[in-house]
């Protein structure tokens, strides 16, 4: 009963912005991640001619007006991109006005956060446990995968949790990108745009606001749950 | 065999030159103040730190050699490195911190085994917690365990003791006794504490602003002048090898019997004819020109004096023959003047019993032969 009263609560066209939002979300933060463990591992920890460039490059979505983020993108992947126009020749891979599209928007975007959680965690970590691994007879590799990583995972799963609620709010790539189409690019934030353009949309544009808050709101305090959990677990308060 | 040979310098004016040649058995002392380069050595041994030249080589096998390009990984090397700050996985139970070099050692070289050290460590009760748990002196002995069961050609401990109090000390040096004792590993221990060095090494490298001041036995080096800047002017003393020759039970009094002749000092906790080390402080030995009468000083030793050296400010070094060994004590230069000291001088060197305790841990355990 409560379920059904719950679900009264939206309308399907709603539940199928949430719905979208979520997965857009989730795949987006689970596709980046280990691009963003290894850039972030390359940034704390690899000294290379031209490392300001490439600090500088991770970092830029996050300041550079997101519709200009959106425009690159469709200027590189779009149907005529100079690497669009491959992915779908090769790999049949259309990114414009598709869900794929969509979560690749949410991914650049919210990659530096992600990078930047990561980074930390990873300066967090104490080198002088990975030399101790190392005289126990563990490879670099090895070292990475049995102390850096564990050690690093409390700042992963914040770092996620914060892209999954930064991407949940990704708007101007999105639309500038992939456009705004219902049930493959509409996420929350653009029905509710949309809802504000509609004579009668102010009621739609409320409760979607409302689910907004609450799901970042959700995912900041799990991400704080999570850190802290971790933390008494290895006893680092 | 423990072969090293390495000089470095670093930008800041750090520079380490050393050279020696350490026993593949028994406890080999790098004994220094901070920033004497210490640890530099052993974080060479280990491969943590690259020296600029020369050459280390362990039990025959060559971990770096600059002149031939050789410079082994820390992975390969094999050493077992205790570190200062333990540096448990803080991820990790003890059980999997023990089992961490172990699983990463070839299954057919294991002669170490995990149920031998456990006991050994007195770690037994510990397997399922979790490091940040432990006290200081348990999360010693689990890195040590952690270091052994990684199946290592020889140990290499950084001030382990340092970072803990007296009482966990004491608790832990019987555990490195027995290390020392059972293991039959050749040992690098880093310290800057003389007792420690006294108490747990065969074999001494004293360094001093990263050169090697001094190496050999620990008895030889001890004696020899280089080594007072190193130990420091209040603790520069004689290092005595001797035998437990008997007790006195009724007054808790036992004897040692030296080269130079017998000790007596307060009861020491061995039976009669085990060996021990006995150091006697520069400072606690007195001279006398005729052997004195009602005087509480019971050990009164016949001494020729062979060299009286002058220093700064009050003091004085005199070195004297006891027998076929010699003690060095330190008085001042108006005791000298007085006495009219100078070599050749028959004289009676006095020390108190009281100033050789056997409950400090000037005493070792049984000496390795």
């Amino acid at each position: 009963m409560l379920d059904f009263k719950a679900m009264d609560m939206l309308t399907p066209e709603e539940w199928t912005a949430v719905y979208l939002s979520l997965k857009v979300a989730f795949w987006a933060t689970f596709w980046s991640l280990p691009f963003a463990v290894l850039m972030a591992w390359v940034l704390a920890r690899v000294r290379f001619p031209g490392k300001g460039l490439l600090d500088g490059l991770v970092y830029l979505p996050l300041v550079l007006p997101k519709v200009v983020v959106g425009y690159l993108l469709l200027l590189t992947l779009g149907a005529r991109g100079f690497i669009g126009q491959y992915l779908d020749a090769w790999f049949g891979i259309k990114l414009i006005f598709t869900t794929a599209g969509a979560t690749v928007a949410a991914a650049v975007v919210s990659f530096p956060l992600t990078v930047n959680a990561i980074r930390l965690a990873l300066e967090a970590v104490d080198r002088g446990l990975e030399t101790a691994a190392r005289t126990l007879g563990a490879s670099r590799l090895d070292v990475f995968f049995s102390v850096t990583l564990p050690l690093m995972l409390p700042g992963i799963l914040s770092g996620a949790l914060l892209a999954i609620a930064s991407a949940l709010g990704e708007f101007g790539a999105t639309i500038t990108f992939v456009s705004n189409v219902e049930g493959q690019t509409r996420t929350i934030p653009l029905a509710i745009y949309s809802a504000t353009h509609m004579p009668d949309g102010d009621a739609m544009a409320l409760r979607l606001t409302v689910v907004s808050i609450l799901l970042a709101l959700g995912a900041l305090l799990l991400a704080n749950l999570v850190d802290r959990r971790i933390r008494t677990l290895i006893g680092r308060v | 065999m423990i072969e090293i040979d390495i000089r470095l310098a670093r930008p800041g004016g750090f520079a380490l030159e050393s050279a020696f040649t350490a026993p593949g058995a028994g406890v080999t002392a790098l004994f220094g103040r901070s920033g004497a380069g210490k640890t530099t050595i052993i974080q060479a041994v280990a491969g943590v730190v690259r020296p600029d030249a020369g050459r280390i080589a362990v039990g025959g096998e060559v971990f770096f050699d600059a002149a031939r390009g050789i410079d082994l990984p820390i992975e390969a090397r094999r050493t077992g490195y205790v570190f200062q700050d333990a540096r448990l996985f803080p991820h990790l139970l003890v059980e999997s911190n023990l089992r961490y070099g172990e699983r990463r050692s070839r299954a057919a070289e294991r002669p170490i085994r995990f149920e031998a050290v456990v006991e050994l460590l007195g770690i037994g009760h510990l397997l399922k917690r979790r490091p940040h748990t432990l006290s200081g002196g348990e999360r010693q002995r689990v890195a040590i365990g952690r270091a052994l069961l990684a199946q290592p050609r020889l140990l290499l401990m950084d001030e382990p003791l340092a970072a803990l109090d007296e009482a966990r000390k004491a608790e832990i040096l019987p555990y490195l006794e027995r290390l020392r004792d059972e293991m039959g590993l050749p040992i690098l221990y880093v310290s800057h504490s003389i007792d420690e060095v006294l108490r747990l090494s065969d074999m001494v490298v004293a360094l001093r602003d990263g050169r090697q001041v001094a190496a050999g036995p620990v008895a030889e080096v001890m004696s020899q002048p280089e080594i007072l800047p190193v130990v420091g002017r209040f603790d520069v003393g004689t290092l005595l090898e001797c035998v437990v020759s008997r007790h006195d039970a009724d007054y808790a009094l036992s004897s040692l019997a030296f080269a130079g002749g017998e000790l007596r000092v307060p009861q020491v906790d061995l039976p009669v004819g085990a060996r021990v080390r006995a150091r006697v402080r520069a400072r606690d030995v007195a001279i006398a020109l005729a052997r004195p009468q009602d005087v509480s000083v019971s050990n009164l030793l016949a001494a020729t004096v062979e060299e009286v050296r002058l220093q700064e400010g009050p003091y004085a070094d005199v070195a004297l023959a006891v027998g076929p060994g010699r003690l060095a004590s330190m008085v001042t230069r108006e005791s000298v003047e007085r006495l009219g000291l100078r070599p050749g001088m028959p004289v009676w060197a006095m020390i108190k019993t009281v100033a050789v305790d056997s409950r400090s841990p000037d005493f070792g355990g049984p000496a390795t032969p």
